[in-house]
């Protein structure tokens, strides 16, 4: 699919500022500047972009523990997100959630999530909803959510009610410490899904335009009203589980070689300037923007008010 | 004013409230029944006949018979409250709480917080629950103790017909989650139900007899046991103070203390095992609060600590009884300080 200039360079600042993000908290958690667990998305920006540069802030999405690459992607304001994971009061989730939580209903987020597999059947729901305003519910998962039986609930329940839900397994490879060669049983994520009765693909998940293109097809084809469909993403996880994580399950030299022969901004890079749609010069201002943009979100981070006590009581209810 | 039973208080409430708020929906297993099978839909609409006809009213998208996942249930539920519905879900019997307690528990119950106060899931989670006919210990248990201690959760326990519209009707207008506890061998209990809009704030409980000797707080099924046994104390002078909870979540903590102070006797009847219990939280709470005017010991008259038993002479020695309410509340008016 041919996008214009603008939708490139978009999607260009998207996918690189997840990059920084990340590779920033990287940074700042191995200072002990940042309290909690942190799951870095870095390396499969192109699955989160690739998805959601379709959607509008009607379109809902899901996500998962690693959900940063999805806040954002989706829209989520990057300055308070990184507030939250600070855990500032003035924060997307006012430092009550972190980094693990963070949500933005006015863009259609519907939240990182902390518990695997939790959000399929949330997404579900949401497709109740986007079945009546002509929208989409997708709900992110990674190999490991694959195998909760909460995912296998959603995707029958999906099927069953001809919902507009989208199941998108990032299959990064790994499910927290445990290779997928050996977590899921089914000869792949997408035959289990096709299992279930629902329209099922792969893609090629650190090539931008393979999930772009994949992706709009099975925007069109659940709304068009046939019901669900799921797609399967190859990525890559350029961090541990968590940071802190020492990564002892991998492979010698295997975190060089992705970084460098599977990296989905490389690949993004020279796709579009090999073809000529976009100019290096252009996306080097574009990664200058966004490096600013990380410095000032992590300054005001810093700086941001710290919750009080009294927080604590604030909106466990709307009404006492 | 109109006589119903409590199973068709409830169809009526949600069939008042579906035709009220268009995006009011409900989801279940069976609630409509029949789909895909030979007798077609409505053949069953509800095991505990709280739903008939409102599929055939309102559609299927907004009256959603489920496949057998009390995970996706919930979780579509939240899902499309999340989202600008309101849910009804039901879930058959209260004791399959165990196969979809992380939806309730760590993401409905969380959201606005860890969300920071800026969404709304306004969802009512119907669980029929309770012993009483020999439904052996997986079909026969009550569930409130644990919701009533998960922060983000209102828990209603009615226990009449008026109660049950008046408390449903603001749990389905509440914009927090609430989990709505019906008895199961209540469905029957036939009552006064006020006609037109009629709701009962949360957090307030019903005064069912006064006295002066000895209060009793109970909910659900209990109330009416404690009923039975006020009848029968009375007869031998003693007055009981008894207060139907209704909300375990928000709780009426002035009435309670009230009433204690009036007393200075407290005996609280429950559904539930002893250990960890509503029982023991509301007998904390006295003795911290109102330790001053108490007479005698708190009382408790429990299930015991063990699982709800199948045979007909197991089930009634397990569940709490009027005979056994009489017993403690004699005792309690017989003890002496040493």
């Amino acid at each position: 699919m041919q996008l214009s200039r603008e939708a490139l360079i978009r999607a260009y600042r998207q996918m690189k500022t997840i990059r920084l993000f990340e590779e920033r908290l990287h940074d700042e958690i191995a200072l002990g500047e940042i309290a909690g667990f942190t799951h870095l998305y870095a390396g499969q920006e192109a699955c989160a972009v690739g998805v959601c540069e379709h959607l509008g802030p009607t379109d809902y999405i899901i996500s998962t523990h690693r959900g940063h690459g999805h806040c954002i992607a989706k829209g989520c304001d990057v300055m308070a997100m990184m507030k939250e994971i600070y855990g500032s009061r003035d924060g997307l989730c006012k430092g009550k959630g972190g980094s693990m939580h963070i949500a933005d209903m006015n863009v259609g987020m519907l939240g990182a999530n902390g518990i695997v597999g939790a959000g399929a059947p949330i997404a579900v729901g949401a497709g109740i909803t986007a079945k009546s305003n002509g929208t989409v519910s997708i709900a992110f998962s990674g190999d490991g959510a694959c195998n909760q039986g909460t995912t296998f609930e959603a995707m029958n329940m999906a099927v069953v009610l001809k919902l507009p839900v989208i199941f998108v397994f990032e299959n990064n490879h790994y499910s927290e410490h445990t290779g997928e060669a050996y977590a899921v049983g089914a000869e792949s994520m997408t035959a289990r899904s096709a299992a279930f009765g629902m329209k099922a693909i792969k893609a090629n998940g650190i090539d931008f335009f393979s999930v772009y293109d994949a992706m709009r097809e099975l925007i069109d084809y659940c709304k068009a009203g046939n019901g669900p469909a799921s797609i399967e993403l190859d990525c890559e996880r350029f961090y541990g589980h968590f940071e802190g994580d020492p990564q002892r399950y991998r492979g010698p030299g295997e975190l060089d070689r992705i970084r460098e022969e599977r990296d989905c901004l490389k690949t993004f890079r020279t796709k579009v300037t090999e073809a000529k749609l976009l100019e290096g010069a252009e996306l080097d201002r574009v990664d200058a923007e966004v490096s600013d943009l990380i410095d000032r979100a992590v300054a005001e981070a810093k700086q941001a008010d710290r919750p009080t006590p009294q927080d604590v009581l604030q909106d466990v209810y709307i009404s006492y | 004013m109109a006589i119903k039973m409590i199973r068709d208080v409830i169809r009526d409430t949600i069939d008042e409230e579906m035709a009220r708020d268009d995006s009011l929906i409900m989801l279940g297993e069976d609630i409509v029944g029949g789909n895909g099978a030979p007798g077609g839909p409505e053949a069953i609409g509800g095991i505990w006949g709280t739903s008939g006809g409102l599929w055939a009213k309102y559609g299927a998208d907004r009256v959603i018979d489920t496949p057998i996942s009390e995970s996706a249930i919930i979780g579509a539920a939240a899902g499309a409250a999340l989202t600008g519905k309101r849910a009804i879900a039901e879930i058959m019997f209260a004791d399959f709480i165990g196969v979809c307690m992380d939806q309730i528990w760590n993401q409905v119950a969380k959201f606005r917080y860890m969300f920071g106060g800026k969404t709304t899931c306004p969802l009512v989670i119907r669980m029929p629950y309770g012993a009483g006919f020999n439904a052996a210990p997986q079909h026969s248990q009550v569930i409130h103790q644990f919701v009533t201690a998960m922060p983000g959760l209102k828990v209603v326990m009615p226990s009449t017909p008026g109660d049950a519209k008046g408390l449903l009707t603001q749990a389905i207008r509440d914009d927090d989650p609430v989990i709505f506890l019906e008895h199961k061998a209540l469905y029957g209990v036939k009552g006064e139900v006020p006609d037109g809009d009629y709701v009962i704030p949360f957090g307030h409980a019903r005064q069912v007899t006064q006295g002066d000797d000895v209060t009793i707080l109970a909910t659900g099924m209990m109330v009416g046991f404690a009923e039975k046994a006020a009848a029968e104390l009375a007869q031998d002078g003693i007055g009981c103070d008894i207060l139907d909870l209704r909300t375990t979540s928000p709780l009426d903590e002035e009435a309670i203390l009230d009433s204690v102070e009036r007393t200075g006797r407290l005996l609280i009847v429950d559904e539930a095992p002893p250990r960890c219990s509503f029982a023991t939280d509301l007998s904390a709470l006295v003795a911290q609060k109102a330790f001053a005017s108490l007479k005698a010991p708190i009382d408790m008259v429990t299930a015991p600590h063990s699982p709800v038993p199948f045979a007909r002479e197991l089930e009634s020695a397990y569940l709490p009884s009027p005979d056994k309410i009489v017993a403690s509340a004699v005792k309690l008016m017989s003890y002496r300080r040493g």
